[in-house]
C-alpha cells in the first residue's frame, strides 16, 4: 500500500503550534495549511465516532465540504448524545453587552480559569471562532434567548466578571445539539454521511503506524465488523462515569479513547476531573445517577450554611445573622460565582465540618428568596422554570417556596487524549474532538466552555486540519478490511466479550462499577492524598481480579445485551481508573480540579507548583496502566502571566 | 419521609423484533418511593440477574427528562401518570403500596420492538433528514445580531423546539400518528425568518416523509397530553396550513420572486 510519510511519527510530544504572535497563530495555520481541492474530496473516507455537539458539527461539516463521512453512535439516534443535557449556554467573545468582553478576554480568563494548565495557542484559537459559534448557531436557527428588540441576550457565568454566555432557556446544550444534529440529518438525507446507529466501537486499528480504521460491534446482533478509513475522529465525550455516581448519563463511557490509548494514543492529565459544585445530593444507595442544577443558577442564588452545625431549624426559620454565605464571605469579588473547582472545594469544607444540610447532611442551600424578593417569581421562572421543575420532581420540594440543597458531583473531565494544534492524536490519522481531548481546559473548566468547545472543535477546527493530513495521501485507498491488521482486532474484540459471557460468576457488571464508583470517589475525588491514592491503587487492581472471575453476564451475544455491552465499558473504566490514580499521584500540587491535601496554602487554597508542573503529562500505554510510561509537554506561558489564581 | 411499597409488575418480554411477546409477572417488594420508575426497574433487574434470570431491556441514558431516550406505557400511559414528565423523571411516590404496575413499549406500527421494551424509532431521523433543518453550511453565516428575532417569535420557536423526540405522542395517539412530533420541528424552523427561504420545501418533505411511515391524524388530542414537554397541538394546526399553502404555491416563481 502506498502511503505517504506520517506528519508526526508516535512519541514525539511535538504539540506543532505555528510561529508567530498568538493572534496570527490560526490565521497563519490556515493559510500553510495543505488543501484538499473541491472534487478530490469526495475521493477521501471520514470515520467520525460519536454524534455530540462535536462529532454531530465535524460530521456535518466535514459531509458539507465534500469528504465521504460515515458516522456512528450507540445511541438509537444521533439527537441522543449526552451533549443534550447541557444546560446553562455558550459562551463567546461577541461583547454584545459592551462590558469589555474580548477575544483576549475569554482567552485569558480560559487560561487562568483552567488554573494555568492548558495551551496558550490552543486556547486562543478557541477564543477567536467563538464568535463564529453563535453565528453559525443563529444561522441555523438555534432559538437563543432574546431582547424584546429582537438582539441575542446574554447571561454572566462563574469565573468571570462579564456577561458572554449565550443561552436557550435552561436548554442550552439541547438547542446546540438539534442543531448540530439537522446540519447532520441533512447530509445524511443528501448521501454524503452513512449512519450507523446503535452501533458502538471497539477497537481502533492501525496499520503501518497509521490510523486504518475501527472495529465496532452491533448493539442489536452482536455483530462484530470493521470499518476503514483514510482518517478517523473520536468525539466520544468525557470519563465522568469512572466514579459511577456523575451527571453523566448512564451509557457514557471511555471505552473508545481507552481502546484509542491502548493503541498508541497518548492519555494527558487523566486526574484533571471536574467536580460541579451544583448538583441534587444524593438520597439513597439505589441512586443511579447524580442530577446536575445549571451553574447559571448562581446567577441569582445565594449559597449558605447555618452557622452552627447543630442548627436543626428549617431553613426560612434560621434569621440572616445565624446563617454562613460562605461565598460571598470568603470571595467577596466573585461570591456566588467564584469558579466550580473553588465553590465545590468550599462545600466540601462546609459539611465535612458537619454545616451539611437535608436528611444525610450532604447538601448545602442554594437560596432564591431574596431574588424573588427582589424580581418576582415570574423572572426567576422565566429565568430557570425548568430547572426548579426537575429540582421538584425528583426531590418532592418546592424550590421557590423553600431553598433548594445541592452538592457538588463528577461532571466534566478536562483530562482526555493527548492532541497536538491540529486535533491529532499520537496516532497519525486519529483525531480526538469535544470532551474526549484534553486541550482547552486546562485542570478547571469554566462553565459554558464545554458547549463552545466541542462546536470549535467540530465545526471550524478540524475542517481545517484534516486536510492538511489528507491531502498528501491523495490516490490511496483506505485499507481493505481483510488485512491482518482488521482481522486480528475483530477476532481480539469477539474473545473479549464471548469472554464476557463465559465468566458465569455471581455478581452483575452494576456492582462492580457501583464498587468502583465508590473507590475512585473516596480516593480520587474532589481532595485526593498520597495515602489514599496509593490504596486505590491497591484496591482497583484487586476489584478488577474479582471483576474477571465473578462477573455474572446472563443471556447471549447475538442480541441486545445491555449487561454485556456495559461489561466492556465498566472494564475499561477499571484500567482507566488505575490510570488516573496514578496521574493523581505523579501530580504533587493542587491546581484546578486536583487538589491534593498535602499542597494547600494556610486559608485551604490550591498550592500550585510552577516550578515542577507546568506541564502536560501524556501517558502512554505499556500494557499495564500501573506502569504506564509518562511523556510530558512543557506548558509555556507567554501571554498569560501564571500567577496565583485568586477570586477573593 | 420515605415508604416502601410491594408492587406487583407486569412487564411485556419479547426476544426479538420477531419473536412473540409476553406478560411476565414480577413480584417486586421493597420499593422506596423517592426511586425514579427506571431505578426501581434497575433493582428488579439486579434481583432476576442475582436469580439466575434475563435482565429486561429498557432505552434510557440521561435520566434528567432531556435525551428522549427512555419511553414505556405504564398502565397504558405514555410515560406513566404524571404529566410533562418523561419515565426516567417519574418518581415512585406516584404509586401506591399494593399496585399494579403494567409496563409496556410504544406500541406502533412504526415503532418496531427490538427487544422487550426497547423499540427502533429510527423513522423519526427519517423525517428530519427529510427537512427538519435549515441549510446554513458551517463558515458563511453573517454576525448573529444581523438577523433580529421578535422575542415572541423566539420563544414561540422555542416552545415548539423543546421536543425530545421521545416517540411518546406515537405512542399514545390511536392512529400511531406523528403529526405532533413532525409540527413541532416545522413550528420550530418555519417561525423564525432564518427558516423562510425553505419554509414551503420544509414542511412539504417532512410530511410527506411522516406520512411514508406513520398514521393520519383525526385530531384526538391525545399526544398533547402524554408529551413530557407539553408541546401545544396548535404546532399541527400550524404544519398543516403551512403544508395546504405549499400545495398552492408554485416554488419555482416563489424562487424568483423571493417571496
Amino acid at each position: 500500500m502506498a502511503t505517504a510519510p506520517a506528519t508526526a511519527a508516535p512519541g514525539t510530544l511535538d504539540a506543532k503550534i505555528p510561529a508567530g504572535p498568538i493572534q496570527q497563530r490560526w490565521e497563519s495555520y490556515k493559510f500553510d495549511a495543505k488543501l484538499v481541492n473541491p472534487a478530490n474530496k469526495r475521493r477521501y473516507e471520514i470515520i467520525v465516532v460519536g454524534t455530540g455537539l462535536a462529532g454531530a458539527s465535524a460530521a456535518a461539516t466535514l459531509a458539507e465540504l465534500g469528504y465521504n463521512v460515515s458516522v456512528f453512535t450507540f445511541h438509537d439516534s444521533p439527537r441522543r448524545a449526552h451533549s443534550i443535557a447541557a444546560q446553562g449556554g455558550i459562551n463567546a467573545a461577541k461583547n454584545y453587552r459592551g462590558d469589555g468582553d474580548s477575544i483576549y478576554r475569554l482567552f485569558y480568563d480560559t487560561v487562568k480559569g483552567g488554573d494555568f494548565r492548558a495551551r496558550e495557542s490552543n486556547v486562543y484559537r478557541l477564543a477567536e471562532v467563538s464568535v463564529d459559534i453563535i453565528d453559525q448557531c443563529v444561522a441555523q436557527g438555534v432559538p437563543f434567548a432574546r431582547e424584546y428588540g429582537g438582539l441575542l441576550d446574554n447571561r454572566s457565568f462563574g469565573g468571570a466578571q462579564v456577561s458572554r454566555t449565550f443561552y436557550a432557556r435552561g436548554q442550552t446544550g439541547q438547542q446546540l445539539l438539534l442543531g448540530a444534529y439537522q446540519a447532520l440529518a441533512r447530509q445524511i438525507g443528501l448521501g454524503t454521511v452513512k449512519l450507523y446507529n446503535r452501533i458502538e466501537l471497539v477497537d481502533v486499528v492501525l496499520v503501518d503506524g497509521r490510523c486504518a480504521g475501527i472495529v465496532v460491534r452491533d448493539l442489536t446482533t452482536g455483530e462484530i465488523r470493521s470499518h476503514a478509513a483514510h482518517a478517523v475522529v473520536l468525539a466520544t465525550g468525557g470519563y465522568s462515569n469512572a466514579f459511577y455516581l456523575s451527571t453523566n448519563a448512564m451509557a457514557c463511557n471511555a471505552t473508545a479513547i481507552w481502546r484509542a490509548h491502548r493503541r498508541g494514543a497518548y492519555l494527558a492529565n487523566p486526574c484533571y476531573t471536574q467536580i460541579h459544585p451544583t448538583c441534587i445530593p444524593q438520597s439513597d444507595e439505589f441512586q443511579s445517577k447524580l442530577t446536575l442544577m445549571s451553574e447559571s443558577l448562581r446567577n441569582d442564588g445565594r449559597i449558605w450554611v447555618p452557622r452552627d452545625a447543630d442548627d436543626g431549624r428549617p431553613p426560612d426559620k434560621v434569621p440572616e445573622q445565624d446563617r454562613d454565605y460562605y461565598l460571598e464571605r470568603r470571595y467577596p469579588s466573585f461570591g456566588n460565582l467564584a469558579p466550580r473547582d473553588i465553590a465545590s472545594r468550599a462545600a466540601k469544607v462546609e459539611c465535612d465540618r458537619g454545616k451539611g444540610v437535608g436528611p444525610l447532611k450532604n447538601g448545602v442551600y442554594l437560596d432564591f428568596s431574596e431574588a424573588i424578593g427582589r424580581l418576582g417569581q415570574s423572572v426567576i421562572e422565566e429565568r430557570y422554570g425548568n430547572l426548579f421543575e426537575m429540582y421538584e420532581r425528583i426531590t418532592g420540594e418546592n424550590p421557590y417556596a423553600s431553598p433548594m440543597r445541592i452538592y457538588p458531583a463528577p461532571h466534566y473531565t478536562m483530562g482526555g487524549l493527548w492532541v497536538d494544534y491540529e486535533l491529532m492524536t499520537t496516532i497519525p490519522g486519529l483525531y480526538a474532538a469535544g470532551e474526549a481531548n484534553f486541550s482547552d481546559h486546562g485542570a478547571n473548566r469554566l462553565g459554558a466552555s464545554a458547549l463552545m468547545q466541542g462546536l470549535a472543535d467540530g465545526y471550524f477546527v478540524l475542517p481545517y486540519t484534516i486536510g492538511n493530513y489528507l491531502a498528501p495521501q491523495l490516490g490511496t485507498k483506505p485499507v481493505p478490511t481483510d488485512h491482518p491488521a482488521f482481522v486480528a482486532a475483530e477476532a481480539e474484540a469477539k474473545a473479549r466479550f464471548d469472554g464476557f459471557l463465559a465468566v458465569k460468576g455471581t455478581r452483575s457488571v452494576d456492582w462492580f462499577h457501583r464498587e468502583l464508583g465508590r473507590i475512585m470517589w473516596e480516593y480520587c475525588g474532589m481532595e485526593r492524598t498520597r495515602e489514599g491514592l496509593e490504596k486505590a491503587l491497591g484496591e482497583i487492581p484487586a476489584l478488577y481480579d474479582e471483576f474477571r472471575k465473578d462477573l455474572r453476564v446472563l443471556g447471549s451475544g447475538d442480541t441486545v445485551n445491555q449487561s454485556l455491552e456495559k461489561a466492556g465499558r465498566v472494564e475499561d473504566f477499571f484500567e482507566l481508573n488505575m490510570l488516573m490514580c496514578r496521574d493523581a499521584l505523579e501530580r504533587n500540587e493542587s491546581c484546578g480540579g486536583h487538589f491534593r491535601a498535602e499542597y494547600q496554602t494556610e486559608d485551604g487554597e490550591a498550592r500550585r507548583d510552577d516550578e515542577n508542573f507546568a506541564h502536560v503529562a501524556a501517558w502512554e500505554w505499556s500494557g499495564d496502566p500501573l506502569t504506564a510510561n509518562l511523556h510530558v509537554e512543557p506548558l509555556e506561558f507567554d501571554y498569560v502571566h501564571l500567577a496565583t489564581r485568586s477570586y477573593k | 419521609m420515605s415508604t416502601t411499597l410491594h408492587l406487583k409488575l407486569r412487564i411485556w418480554r419479547q426476544d426479538g423484533p420477531s419473536a412473540a411477546g409476553h406478560f411476565e409477572d414480577i413480584d417486586a417488594p421493597g420499593i422506596k418511593d423517592d426511586m425514579s420508575f427506571l431505578e426501581m426497574l434497575d433493582i428488579v433487574n439486579e434481583r432476576l440477574n442475582a436469580d439466575g434470570r434475563e435482565p429486561i431491556t429498557f432505552d434510557h441514558d440521561c435520566r434528567e427528562g432531556i435525551c428522549g431516550t427512555c419511553s414505556l406505557m405504564i398502565n397504558g400511559q405514555a410515560h406513566g401518570p404524571q404529566r410533562r414528565t418523561a419515565t426516567c423523571q417519574l418518581h415512585m411516590r406516584h404509586f401506591h403500596d399494593g399496585q399494579t404496575v403494567i409496563i409496556e413499549p410504544w406500541r406502533a406500527a412504526a415503532f418496531p420492538v427490538v427487544r422487550d421494551l426497547m423499540v427502533d424509532r429510527s423513522a423519526f431521523d427519517r423525517i428530519v433528514e427529510a427537512g427538519g433543518f435549515i441549510t446554513a453550511p458551517s463558515g458563511g453565516a453573517p454576525d448573529a445580531n444581523l438577523i433580529l428575532v421578535p422575542k415572541p417569535v423566539a420563544d414561540a420557536a422555542m416552545d415548539a423546539a423543546e421536543c425530545i423526540g421521545c416517540g411518546a405522542c406515537v405512542a399514545a395517539c390511536p392512529n400511531g400518528a406523528a403529526n405532533l412530533f413532525t409540527a413541532a420541528k416545522v413550528a420550530h424552523l418555519n417561525l423564525l425568518p432564518q427558516g423562510q427561504p425553505e419554509r414551503y420545501a420544509r414542511v412539504e418533505a417532512m410530511v410527506e416523509t411522516m406520512e411514508e411511515h406513520f398514521g393520519s391524524c383525526t385530531n384526538h388530542g391525545e399526544c398533547e397530553q402524554a408529551c413530557p414537554k407539553s408541546i401545544s397541538i396548535d404546532v399541527i394546526a400550524l404544519m398543516n396550513a403551512d403544508y395546504v399553502r405549499s400545495k398552492l404555491k408554485n416554488r419555482r416563481k416563489l424562487a424568483r420572486v423571493h417571496t
